[in-house]
């Protein structure tokens, strides 16, 4: 299946790319100056969309609202450490919620979680170089979200936007694990033929 | 050390959206630490999931929230850069879990000649069962069925079956349902992490590996 770019989705792929160029503006303005007019823009962004991811779980408003406060604040003191290569700032603020999600919400276990950037060695790539092929692939990866079937669209949503195990899904669906596994690997293949092929 | 077996994608996704049993999320974290085509793949289903998170629906943040994270802004001091651990034979997502520093200040219990084992501690609550497995030279592991999801990664010597040869960093993370009969290779002990289900459907990891020996 050819993912076409329409004149309506390539519009809505720039207004895209603005918005994550505007977002990795206002990180780098925290991480230099402790801009907090900068950290307020991302707050009002990214907080209603956290307390959402948040309250998936049954969470009450309250304590969605402490993992938010938590995670914006998370996003304050290590925005220094983002890397605009690794990823989008999207990314990497759902990234730092999950795993505050994974603490303190689904089993209350207290286990470190390993984070990419942790065993991460520097890129060999030249910075700016790298950073306009993400920037190429993170339209790739939303093209993909939109043309892939639904039946694995849903896996995705409800393992990344639900927090499901493959267990849950399996039986929330009444499909084997192993049919919700080859979903994930088909989504998986989706993407990566999308991100070889550019289509 | 490039491996050569590499995380089932189902697994990766699982990984990227956290939703892995803990046991089998230190296997998977373990053997990222030492793949970077696993790494790389991470990050594409991360992407993946931070591009699907992005649609999702507002909710309202309350005022009182927003001016109690803007009050906490002074005494946040900004992070640092991990400093990582020095060098060591264990990757850093089991080294955090373990009482020893090195393989072979690890506790063993024997199990059956050849065959040794250490429970992984895991914290509270955790699900999964993770073990460390120290086969002897040259010996076979029984052949088994997984019978339950399991996940196996190499951190020292190799073993052979139908796959092919499994050396350090390689991981096994196959379907339950296949069959198979890892020979270690003859020169040395091979070390692997594993991951298991709770042993309530199917048989124990230890039941297994004893079978032949005690005939159970």
């Amino acid at each position: 299946m050819l993912a076409v770019m329409e004149p309506a989705d390539k519009q809505k792929d720039q207004d895209k790319q603005r918005l994550e160029a505007h977002f990795r503006a206002m990180i780098g303005r925290v991480a230099a100056d402790r801009d907090r007019q900068a950290f307020a823009q991302l707050f009002d962004h990214f907080a209603p969309r956290l307390k959402s991811f948040m309250m998936r779980k049954n969470t009450s408003a309250e304590l969605a609202e402490d993992l938010v406060q938590e995670a914006m604040i998370a996003v304050w003191t290590k925005a220094a450490l983002y890397e605009p290569s690794k990823g989008s700032v999207t990314t990497w603020v759902f990234t730092i919620a999950r795993n505050l999600r994974i603490d303190r919400i689904r089993r209350d276990v207290h286990m470190p979680t390993t984070e990419l950037g942790d065993y991460d060695e520097p890129s060999e790539a030249p910075e700016g170089e790298e950073l306009l092929g993400r920037k190429q692939e993170d339209g790739l990866v939303a093209q993909a979200l939109q043309s892939i079937p639904e039946e694995q669209r849903q896996i995705l949503v409800l393992s990344f936007v639900e927090d499901m195990p493959q267990s849950e899904i399996a039986s929330k669906l009444s499909i084997p694990l192993g049919t919700v596994k080859s979903r994930m690997r088909l989504a998986y293949g989706h993407l990566r033929r999308i991100l070889e092929t550019g289509l | 050390m490039k491996p050569t077996h590499h995380l089932d994608y189902s697994t990766l996704l699982a990984h990227a959206a956290g939703t892995l049993d803990e046991a089998f999320s230190v296997v998977a974290a373990s053997h990222l630490a030492v793949c970077p085509t696993c790494r790389n793949a991470l990050r594409e289903a991360e992407a993946m999931g931070g591009a699907l998170l992005e649609g999702i629906a507002d909710m309202p943040v309350s005022a009182a929230c927003r001016a109690r994270t803007m009050a906490a802004l002074e005494q946040a001091a900004p992070a640092r850069a991990v400093t990582r651990a020095p060098a060591s034979e264990l990757p850093v997502p089991l080294s955090r879990l373990l009482p020893a520093h090195a393989l072979d200040e690890i506790a063993w219990k024997k199990k059956a000649p050849g065959v040794a084992m250490f429970d992984v501690p895991l914290p509270q609550g955790a699900r999964g069962q993770l073990k460390l497995l120290r086969i002897g030279a040259g010996r076979a592991m029984p052949e088994h069925g997984h019978g339950g999801e399991e996940i196996t990664l190499v951190l020292k010597g190799a073993y052979r079956d139908h796959m092919g040869r499994f050396a350090a960093g390689d991981v096994a993370d196959l379907d339950e349902d296949i069959e198979h009969r890892p020979v270690v290779e003859r020169d040395g002990d091979c070390i692997c992490l594993v991951a298991t289900e709770r042993p309530t459907r199917f048989k124990s990891l230890a039941a297994r590996l004893m079978q032949p020996f005690v005939g159970i």
